[in-house]
């Protein structure tokens, strides 16, 4: 695992991006040669809040994408199984993902697999935890009963199968939620410790997100920077043909 | 062409590097167009999984909704009160001639003529759309000659009359047929002009009330009658005093009807109003001010002697007179030195200028689902503009209808 420890939201988001960058340039893609990033899923599609919504506004709208290369699981599918089945097919159909970029929430889950879900899951149809209604609730001016209490989403299974995982933690009141997945061992009740299993992983989270970390964890990590910034530092740049 | 079975396989244009005028504010967004209309770039994406076909650098500029000029009298010589046998080449003439102004759809305006001038020219006055050939026609606006023979301005006396007698039939007798007509100015204070109001406004015309000498209850009464608009604002009217506002006091009435916004039409050429005046308004009441131009044939021909309906009027720099004496008888400013005036003058949000001069016409008119916006579904009729407000560019359905000389390549 590495572990890049930045100062604040703004510049673990920043050295976020630039590693993506990096990583999809330095892959050189083409025409027949596809990058493949994943992400979580989200909310069902027409919500003022909705995924798509969200990731066009974002995400899809300030790139050039192909409509036809973003794939989305659709939470208002006629048969869900069968959507989630697709889904993974499409997943393996476009050659695995190269790189899964995610969050991680208060209550240790990666996507909306939920304390207790199996480790080896894939997308699926998951009924939501207390907390991550709650959390959602804002999105929904804050009633409760408006918040969807299940989604679709991409099992850790599924997470796992890619080549590369970065996690995004940020913030104090992730920062249990981060030593139970790092600093204890793999358990389904924090399912982002899932990872401590996969090959390739990079967790980028700020200052407050280590506060329940050990001191000695910290300062390790933190001595490594100079060596996790050359991953950002020189950025690269698709037009300088590299 | 709009809408329709063939829309989908229209192309898709994209307008980019621009900030687009909705909701209220100048969003970083790009507005894409399809079919005539804004089109939603979301749905296009995840539901047809389509890109642009087209895209445009708008290089940083705004881009507004087209303006709407609902009070023109003519311009460029062509005198819209005046009956010819081909009223329509000089309607033509003007609404081509205005796109560089930025206004891309408009109301000729009648002022008080006899009814055989009614007679002959409204029925060469068809609602229109707009396109390359000129802005479109929303349709006519009446101003006259139910009026106050007190406060008619440039209006010719003789032919001034009232419906006291036989209300709305008096109307229908001195217009003819009301297919064309938009709007029509009249005085409260007339006999019987509550049936009339309410007769006009069940035919979908809109009210507006000007020329006039009525107080302010009659001005309420009249709103509650139907009227939802007003007539250049403190130009032919009692002057505002505050034991009596008069019409000017609608701005701040407590007595009109539940919800209903009470519009009032403002020259803002620096001359019919001073500046002073226009601020007190505007702060009275920001959402109902439309910006008109009032404009006379005059506009766009320079100094000199023109004709306005039944009279003479001389032109000197922005001033336009009837001649031989100092009765103003109509601005000749364009549309787009009004928005630039009115936002230096009252020191209001650039939206806000904007949108005196797009939305708010749109919403006085019942049409602000379709103009003076540039919501998804709305007809891509608008403005490419500088920071400044200077007119770049405009485009009606998504095609471009006048461009700027320094802007062609």
């Amino acid at each position: 695992m590495r572990l890049v420890i930045l100062d604040n939201y703004d510049l673990a988001s920043e050295w976020a991006a630039k590693y993506i960058c990096n990583r999809i340039i330095q892959f050189k893609p083409g025409q027949n040669r596809y990058f493949t990033l994943g992400l979580p899923t989200g909310l069902p599609r027409n919500h003022p809040e909705s995924y798509h919504s969200y990731m066009w506004n974002n995400f899809f709208k300030h790139i050039d994408i192909d409509p036809n290369n973003a794939h989305i699981l659709d939470g208002n599918a006629a048969d869900l199984q069968a959507e989630c089945d697709a889904f993974e097919r499409k997943i393996e159909e476009a050659g695995g993902i190269d790189l899964f970029v995610g969050g991680i929430g208060p209550d240790g889950h990666i996507a909306f697999n939920e304390p207790g879900s199996s480790l080896v899951s894939r997308t699926r149809l998951k009924t939501l935890a207390m907390d991550t209604i709650l959390a959602n609730a804002k999105y929904f001016d804050g009633d409760l009963s408006k918040v969807p209490t299940m989604a679709l989403t991409v099992g850790v299974g599924t997470v796992m199968d890619a080549r590369e995982v970065m996690i995004l933690i940020t913030g104090a009141h992730k920062a249990f939620a981060l030593y139970k997945a790092i600093e204890e061992g793999v358990n389904h009740m924090w399912t982002v410790s899932a990872f401590q299993q996969h090959p390739r992983t990079i967790f980028v989270c700020d200052e407050d997100a280590t506060l329940e970390l050990r001191v000695k964890t910290v300062k390790y990590f933190k001595g490594l920077m100079h060596v996790h910034n050359k991953l950002v530092d020189p950025l690269y740049s698709m037009k300088e043909g590299n | 062409m709009r809408g329709g079975q063939g829309a989908e396989r229209a192309a898709v244009l994209q307008f980019t590097n621009c900030r687009i005028l909705r909701g209220g504010t100048l969003l970083r967004e790009d507005l894409w167009v399809r079919g005539g209309r804004v089109l939603d770039p979301e749905k296009l994406f995840f539901e047809e999984r389509r890109v642009a076909d087209e895209q445009r650098d708008c290089g940083g500029c705004i881009l507004a909704p087209g303006f709407i000029d609902v009070q023109m009298n003519g311009g460029f010589g062509v005198d819209f009160s005046r009956a010819t046998e081909d009223v329509g080449s000089g309607v033509a003439l003007v609404a081509q001639r205005i796109l560089s102004h930025g206004v891309t759809s408009f109301c000729p305006t009648l002022v008080t003529s006899p009814p055989e001038v009614y007679h002959k020219v409204l029925p060469q006055i068809p609602v229109k759309s707009g396109g390359p050939h000129g802005a479109g026609v929303l349709g006519v606006h009446l101003e006259g000659p139910f009026i106050s023979p007190e406060k008619r301005g440039a209006h010719p006396k003789a032919h001034i009359r009232s419906f006291e007698v036989n209300a709305f039939h008096d109307l229908l007798a001195t217009y003819g047929p009301l297919d064309n007509v938009r709007i029509v100015t009249l005085a409260p204070e007339l006999g019987r002009s509550h049936e009339v109001i309410q007769a006009l406004t069940a035919q979908d015309i809109c009210v507006s009330l000007g020329h006039s000498v009525a107080h302010l209850q009659a001005a309420e009464e009249a709103v509650q009658s139907g009227a939802t608009f007003i007539t250049h604002l403190f130009n032919a009217m009692l002057p505002f005093h505050h034991r009596d506002p008069g019409i000017v006091g609608l701005l701040t009435s407590d007595r009109l009807p539940q919800g209903r916004c009470i519009f009032y039409g403002m020259i803002a050429d620096g001359i019919h109003t001073n500046p002073a005046a226009l601020r007190i308004a505007h702060r009275a009441h920001p959402q109902g001010l439309v910006l008109i131009t009032d404009a006379v044939p005059a506009l766009g021909l320079g100094n000199g002697h023109h004709t306005l309906g039944q009279m003479e009027v001389e032109v000197d720099g922005l001033m336009a007179c009837i001649a031989g004496t100092k009765t103003l008888c109509g601005s000749i400013a364009p549309m787009d030195v009004c928005v630039r005036h009115f936002f230096q003058a009252t020191g209001c949000s650039v939206e806000a200028a904007l949108e005196a001069a797009s939305l708010h016409p749109a919403q006085l008119l019942g049409l602000e689902k379709s103009k003076g916006t540039l919501d998804f579904g709305a007809d891509a009729d608008f403005v490419v503009l500088d920071d400044a407000l200077h007119v770049w560019a405009t485009y009606i359905s998504g095609e471009l209808v006048w461009q700027a000389e320094e802007a062609r390549p």
